[in-house]
């Protein structure tokens, strides 16, 4: 029987997120708070994979307390438990000590139930790093498979698994010894329509939460703003480009014109 | 930690089909340009299994020094043994800052080097620079899908670390008269030892790649639904160009994800690039601003797009577009026809 756990994080939709103009600051309260969509597939692999064979799925998240909501979204996908590290600690942390706090929460989870496969989405869509899966798989010496978009086989017992992982032109077909832990793509699944007693159990579900003194040998000069290398020192809208020229007249008008701009460059259409 | 022990701006070398990857190329230019304002070498790091012969190319654009190594378990790129060969040259000669092409093998490859060292690292820059007196590297790079631009330093660690975008940087002309220094370094790796194993590699078939194309027709959300995204299609077709795509375009499945132009998708430098019914959120627009000739169309005069094109059409995609492709029709078999003439006048 398979433990995986699927690290996922609630993230502000940046589709929808306005920036204040006057200050250049983002309004964080004009997104809405979602599951972050790569780890939705994260989420929805690991389900799959304990439906083809037996299992756990766990989810865990590091977040303020609002955050349980989308650890409810992943029981809703069909994940079995909830963890939560949340914490005034783990505050401002970059993905150094991001990875770092999640490691200590999982060593904590695989004490109480080993653990067989780590799966994260590719990357956050508000960090845009893909750096946190990768580090957890360095602090817990497992190997770190990036862009998985297929999983072709898991056998526990002989302590293997295939995965097709993405590249620029192409795939590699790589096998890992057990445990691991893969990033995913989002062409690796179709997100499943959660089912009904999927979604009552959710609305009741209440997840584990630890606060940073729930965890083990944690080095609190590791955590949050402290445990964070990297500081963003200034933060800047992006300088508006001067603009182009509009091209005026009838649609007609228009359109001759743009056919001049374009047609100039003759080497492109010989 | 004793931060004057480290010196130098490296580059990692990323080796992709025999040769140098472009990135790193372009790299080599930006990190030359650092090492120049900080009197101090740029070096490569070249890992893989016959790639000697590869250090002369980061010479001719701009390498002092190469760290070379060279061995077969390095004939797949694989997390383990490539950490372990950085990690050791990175212990053996400290840098004061290592750069990395924001490619699959390079991120995969930073990451993990981030955490063993332990060192902060930038995902992502779009913009470098560094403080010539105290050797702060200033990486700059758009956050939150990319409504803002973030300044990131690494103040108490060293390396400091950034993954860079693809054709973001300028590569420097290349110059076959520059050599440069070759160090050759061994590592004891055995292969029973490593936990993965690569059993094989499979290369699709090109698909239009939309990084390598001269003219690309991208689409947004004005286009209303898949069916009038077709227009795109067309007008690309005509033109002989690819396809792009905003982001939510391709989030709302009318097209592939690897037609995405931004920055979660794919950074493009085209030498006509349209841009039709997008509203040009920066995000989109830091993956095309260095198109030759950009041309937006879009119905909203107010859309930010219109900052930054070249020219700009306020106007109705759906009688725009067709109206073009109909005259490009009509328009382009006449410069053929003319180049077709001078070629034979050149003949006769």
């Amino acid at each position: 029987m398979l433990h995986i756990v699927a690290c996922i994080k609630q993230v502000p939709d940046t589709k929808i997120i306005k920036m204040n103009p006057k200050t250049n600051t983002m309004d964080r309260a004009s997104a809405p708070a979602i599951l972050n969509p790569y780890d939705a597939h994260a989420v929805e692999e690991a389900v799959r994979l304990k439906k083809k064979y037996g299992g756990t799925v766990s989810v865990l998240t590091m977040g303020p307390p609002p955050a349980v909501k989308a650890i409810k979204k992943c029981i809703e996908l069909g994940a079995d438990e909830g963890y939560m590290i949340s914490d005034r600690a783990f505050a401002g942390a970059d993905t150094l000590a991001t990875s770092y706090a999640l490691t200590k929460a999982l060593e904590k989870i695989a004490k109480q139930r080993p653990i067989d496969l780590v799966i994260c989405g590719k990357m956050t869509i508000d960090g845009d790093t893909g750096q946190v899966g990768p580090g957890i798989a360095r602090r817990l010496h497992i190997p770190p498979l990036t862009g998985v978009k297929k999983v072709v086989e898991i056998n526990k017992e002989k302590g293997y698994a295939i995965v097709h992982r993405k590249l620029e032109d192409g795939y590699e077909v790589v096998r890992s010894t057990l445990p691991c832990l893969f990033t995913v793509e989002k062409d690796i699944n179709d997100i499943s329509f959660a089912p009904l007693p999927n979604m009552i159990k959710a609305a009741r579900y209440q997840p584990t939460i630890w606060t940073a003194d729930d965890l083990e040998d944690v080095d609190r000069k590791q955590l949050g703003l402290k445990g964070s290398p990297t500081i963003v020192s200034k933060v800047w809208a992006p300088p508006k480009p001067e603009g182009g020229e509009l091209l005026e007249g009838s649609t007609k008008e228009k359109v001759e014109q743009l056919l001049s701009l374009v047609l100039v460059k003759k080497e492109l259409f010989q | 930690m004793n931060f004057d022990d480290y010196r130098g701006i490296w580059v990692y070398l990323e080796v992709k089909d025999g040769n140098i990857a472009p990135v790193s190329l372009e790299l080599l230019g930006a990190g030359r340009q650092l090492a120049d304002k900080r009197k101090t070498e740029l070096a490569g790091v070249l890992i893989g299994s016959s790639v000697k012969q590869l250090a002369s190319t980061a010479f001719t654009y701009g390498a002092d020094v190469v760290y070379v190594y060279d061995n077969p378990i390095f004939v797949y790129y694989r997390t383990e043994p490539y950490m372990r060969a950085l990690l050791d040259c990175c212990e053996k000669h400290k840098p004061e800052v290592l750069l990395y092409g924001a490619t699959p093998t390079g991120k995969d490859l930073a990451s993990a080097i981030a955490t063993d060292l332990p060192t902060g690292l930038t995902a992502d820059t779009t913009i470098l620079d560094i403080e010539e007196d105290t050797g702060l590297l200033l990486a700059s790079r758009p956050a939150f899908g990319g409504n803002i631009m973030a300044t990131i330093l690494c103040k108490k660690y060293r390396p400091q670390m950034a993954t860079v975008r693809p054709k973001v940087m300028k590569a420097l002309p290349p110059d076959p008269s520059r050599t440069g220094k070759i160090v050759e370094e061994h590592i004891e790796l055995r292969e029973e030892d490593m936990r993965t194993k690569v059993l094989e590699i499979v290369r699709e078939a090109k698909k239009a790649r939309i990084d390598e194309a001269d003219i690309i027709v991208a689409g947004g959300k004005g286009m209303g639904s898949k069916e009038g995204f077709q227009l795109i299609h067309q007008l690309a077709e005509v033109l002989g160009g690819a396809v792009g795509a905003s982001r939510d375009v391709v989030e709302a499945g009318w097209i592939d994800h690897h037609h995405q132009v931004g920055q979660t998708g794919v950074t493009v430098t085209p030498k006509i690039y349209f841009a039709i019914g997008i509203s040009g959120a920066i995000q989109h627009v830091v993956g095309m601003q260095n198109s030759e000739l950009i041309i937006a169309i879009n119905k909203d005069p107010n859309a930010p797009i219109f900052q930054s094109c070249h020219y700009g059409i306020v106007g109705d995609a759906f009688e725009i577009v067709p109206l073009l492709i109909e005259r490009f029709k009509e328009e382009i078999p006449k410069v053929k026809a003319a180049a077709d003439v001078k070629e034979e006048i050149r003949h006769a």
